[in-house]
């Protein structure tokens, strides 16, 4: 019985069980302050599958060998020019109004025009992440052993980058170009006419008199995200890929391109990025441009790592337990803390302290290979 | 020679989690004495020497029972700083050196000599200056007592690695008050002359009155330079023996419980293998394989024959394995069962049939975090599509397929693990070399290339896996090419032996020619056998 405890608390690991008490501590202060635990349930729910996907994105990059992705912006200023093109084009908005001219309800129009508007931002989103990461698998091939320090600079680079070109693009919708001057990307983008919570909403329901959410439909398509990469990761070419990053001379010896192997991960990661931020802006309502996903890298290399994964191994139950970790302890504990410590700024430096405490954490338990002697 | 012992390890038992790895052992070693600590791999020899050393690990687990003195005095060592403290010193296998330092500075490194200057008399010892020349001197010193020659001041970074080892024995003779060092398996790197040139260092060292642990695998060392022995066998004191006393045999003998005569027993061998009959055809064939370089050969291998590849470290032996497998640069021509293998495409060969264990089987050999299971059927699924489900739009890996043949295997090699989701890296050497058998194995090829299949497994595994490919070849009829750096087990197993010299082949051999036409061959004489 004993060695069985151990083993489970050996799966679970000392880290994951102090953040897990934590947590649980916070939700008891959260109750105890009186402060709505349903609503800051629900709300960590939504951000459990708003968070979901860019942490996903993770787990190709670190089991192909380029560890975790500090470059993941790469593929969200993908999914926020997919997501404006969407805007753009307005044909989410068009589908809308043929169908409430052929006689659908205006309810059930809207919502098949958002599905339309969605489904524009996620494939510009993807292909444009897909090719992006391709060119940034490259990159990475040149400069093995610092994949990490690299991809960091390369996601604070393109922010910048991108800084530019938001104001330069010649968009022409007025959701997107700031009401005064007509020209350049807002900072913040607000889909409501779009796709705004359209995951949220679907098969949406409330608890506890409405004040608990869940966002059935967001989980849903998280987890059927993390279910493609689960297969994926099952498949002949995700083995090889793990492979090829556990140990390159070990698949090179079973015939496998690393460098190839490489660049698909780095590829599927900034894809799944791209779709991230697509997802992550529904629901959150807005798109975020310019510097908000500056330090967005961090937060999903965090949770990836609370969740139990290593810099070299990680897996989809990493994701989902860490992602809920990560955001469950910053919505509940941030109200907690501003109770606790009333008129301070605390809540946001402890959000900056948990993130990369953990990152620093992680990067100390960083293990080397198993041995054999006794 | 006092009788005096330097070190007495009394009544030593060791538990891990209920597993008893070490009971009722103990170890004596006279001041200046070379003693040899012999066992198979997992018989307590790394965990006695933990305990000497007061290692963490021993500590987090719950301790030991038994006694040890040094120096006549009882002490209880908790920390490897007080061992150290204590005159207690370690050669490692792993080389624990500073490679952008030079030699001088890696031999007096944490224990520099200064001089006082002006701002160290403000603020301390810490900011005295390097008397640099003293430290040359202690440093040259150190090395010449082991006869390296080598500069003082060059840096350690590209250095050979046999030159290493000696700077990490010359720090550790350094230290003013080393009474015992220990050499956990310091030739498993280094080729013979090396070898024998650390031996002789060793009995310098201990001519100054130093006692040496010297752990190794390899008997011929231990009979030639040790004094006595202490032999553990499954955590069990077997005997102490001083070496005069005893030969290699019976030493094999202690170590296995078995008695070890030939590697291979020959039952019946009714293989027919025709002159005209190639399996492997080599033309011309280079490989630029760093250390290992390949210089233009011709080779024929027959069908059915096992046939041998040997030579010194160094001279292209493996060079010859792994250009085949494509995992270097190579040019000329290899042709398998008439079909031409492209050994510039990487997998070509295992495709066309050639199944391949490395000699680095650690590193390339193994996923050592991943299952047995995963390691074995990994080859096969890549290269020939086996253990899939096609979903049609994907193909997925299938374990109850893969679990499957990983148990065949488990059962035909005899893989000694807790089941098929063990991690590869959690088994001993001689297991870990049949999971990379294995793996060649699945692939169902019509050739297989061993290369250095014993190295670093202990006699028992040794033997294991030299019978199988026997079996292999003469119940399967499969054509085995075996490279190795141990010509006795060529010699016990091959029906013809290439000897490598210098990047060509110097001589096709047959197993009972004499040792001298060997020796000949090695040294790189042309004309020898055939």
């Amino acid at each position: 019985m004993g060695s069985k405890i151990k083993s489970v608390y050996k799966n679970i690991g000392l880290p994951r069980l102090i953040i897990f008490l934590f947590f649980i501590l916070v939700v008891i202060g959260a109750y105890a302050y009186g402060l709505g635990l349903p609503a800051l349930m629900g709300n960590v729910l939504r951000r459990w599958g708003m968070y979901g996907i860019l942490v996903l994105a993770m787990v190709p990059a670190i089991q192909c060998g380029i560890g975790p992705n500090f470059g993941i912006s790469l593929g969200i200023v993908c999914g926020l020019f997919g997501s404006l093109v969407s805007i753009e084009l307005g044909v989410g908005a068009k589908v809308t109004a043929s169908l409430v001219a052929g006689g659908t309800a205006a309810e059930a129009a809207a919502n098949s025009g958002a599905w339309v508007s969605f489904g524009i931002a996620a494939f510009i989103a993807l292909v444009l992440g897909a090719v992006v990461g391709v060119g940034y698998g490259l990159l990475l091939n040149r400069v093995k052993g610092s994949e990490m320090t690299v991809s960091t600079y390369v996601g604070f680079s393109i922010i910048a980058f991108m800084n530019i070109i938001w104001v330069i693009l010649p968009f022409v919708n007025g959701d997107i170009i700031w009401p005064y001057g007509g020209k350049g990307a807002r900072t913040t983008i607000s889909l409501a006419s779009t796709f705004g919570e359209l995951l949220n909403r679907t098969l949406g329901f409330t608890l506890f008199n409405g004040e608990m959410e869940i966002p059935t439909g967001l989980l849903l398509f998280f987890f059927f995200i993390c279910a493609l990469v689960y297969i994926f990761m099952h498949s002949k070419t995700g083995i090889a890929m793990s492979a090829a990053g556990a140990n390159p001379t070990f698949a090179r010896a079973s015939g496998i391109n690393v460098d190839r192997m490489r660049i698909l991960g780095t590829a599927i990661s900034t894809a799944l990025g791209a779709l991230g931020i697509v997802v992550y802006a529904q629901a959150f309502g807005f798109l975020q441009m310019y510097n908000a996903p500056l330090m967005m890298g961090f937060h999903c290399v965090a949770a990836i790592l609370i969740g139990g994964a290593s810099t070299t191994r990680a897996k989809i139950s990493h994701v989902i337990v860490g992602t809920f970790l990560f955001q469950g302890i910053l919505v509940v504990a941030l109200p907690v803390a501003n109770k606790l410590f009333a008129g301070t700024d605390i809540s946001d430096i402890m959000r900056i302290i948990v993130s990369n405490g953990i990152i620093i954490y992680a990067l100390t338990k960083v293990k080397g290979g198993a041995t054999n002697e006794e | 020679m006092s009788a005096q012992y330097v070190l007495k390890m009394d009544g030593i038992s060791k538990e891990y989690f209920g597993n008893r790895v070490l009971n009722n052992v103990s170890l004596d070693v006279r001041p200046g004495e070379i003693h040899a600590l012999m066992g198979e791999n997992g018989a307590g020899k790394s965990t006695l020497m933990n305990i000497l050393f007061g290692m963490p690990v021993i500590h987090n687990t719950g301790g030991f029972t038994g006694t040890v003195e040094f120096d006549g005095n009882p002490v209880n060592i908790t920390s490897p700083q007080q061992a150290m403290e204590l005159g207690i010193g370690m050669v490692h296998q792993e080389f624990m050196l500073i490679p952008g330092f030079t030699v001088t500075e890696n031999i007096k490194v944490g224990r520099e000599i200064t001089k006082p200057t002006i701002a160290s008399r403000i603020f301390g010892k810490s900011m005295e200056r390097l008397d640099r020349p003293a430290m040359r001197a202690d440093a040259r010193k150190a090395l010449d007592t082991i006869g390296l020659n080598i500069e003082d001041y060059v840096m350690v970074s590209g250095l050979p690695v046999g030159y290493m080892q000696f700077i990490e024995i010359a720090r550790e003779i350094d230290k003013s008050n080393i009474k015992l060092l220990i050499f956990d398996e310091p030739t498993a790197v280094l080729t013979e002359s090396e070898a024998d040139r650390l031996l002789d260092a060793m009995r310098v060292i201990a001519s100054k009155g130093i006692a040496i642990i010297f752990i190794t695998h390899r008997l011929d060392e231990v009979i030639a330079v040790t004094d006595s022995m202490t032999v553990l066998r499954d955590g069990q004191l077997v005997k102490r023996v001083e070496t005069k006393d005893t030969t290699a045999v019976s030493i094999a003998e202690m170590m296995i419980g078995r008695k070890v005569e030939k590697l291979l027993d020959e039952a019946s061998d009714n293989r027919v293998i025709k002159d005209d009959d190639l399996m492997l055809k080599l033309r011309d064939f280079h490989v630029d394989m760093p250390g290992e370089v390949v210089k233009g050969i011709d080779l024929d291998v027959r069908r059915g024959e096992i046939f041998g590849i040997g030579g010194l470290a160094g001279q292209g032996k493996l060079g010859i394995a792994n250009g085949i497998m494509g995992l270097y640069k190579t040019s000329g021509s290899v042709e398998l069962d008439g079909v031409a293998v492209d050994t510039k495409e990487l997998g070509d060969a295992l495709k066309k049939g050639i199944g391949f264990v490395s000699e680095d089987r650690r590193g390339v050999g193994l996923l050592l975090d991943e299952s047995i299971e995963s390691n074995i059927v990994f080859s096969a699924m890549q290269i020939k599509g086996d253990f899939l489900t096609n979903l049609g739009i994907t193909k997925l890996y299938s374990p109850r397929k893969g679990k499957k043949h990983t148990d065949e295997m488990i059962k035909a090699l005899d893989i000694r693990c807790t089941g098929h989701d063990q991690p590869a890296g959690a088994l001993s050497g001689g297991n870990q070399q049949k999971v990379c058998l294995a793996r060649a194995l699945t692939l169902n090829p019509k050739l297989l290339i061993v290369s250095e299949p014993t190295r670093g497994i202990d006699i028992g595994a040794k033997k294991l896996v030299i019978e199988l490919l026997a079996k292999l070849n003469r119940e399967q009829g499969m054509t085995v090419i075996m490279v190795s750096s141990e010509l006795n087990e060529l010699r016990s197993l091959c029906d013809r032996i290439a000897v490598v010299a210098e990047g060509k082949i110097a001589a096709i051999m047959k197993p009972d020619d004499s040792d001298a036409q060997f020796g000949l061959a090695m040294a790189g004489y042309k004309g020898g056998a055939e």
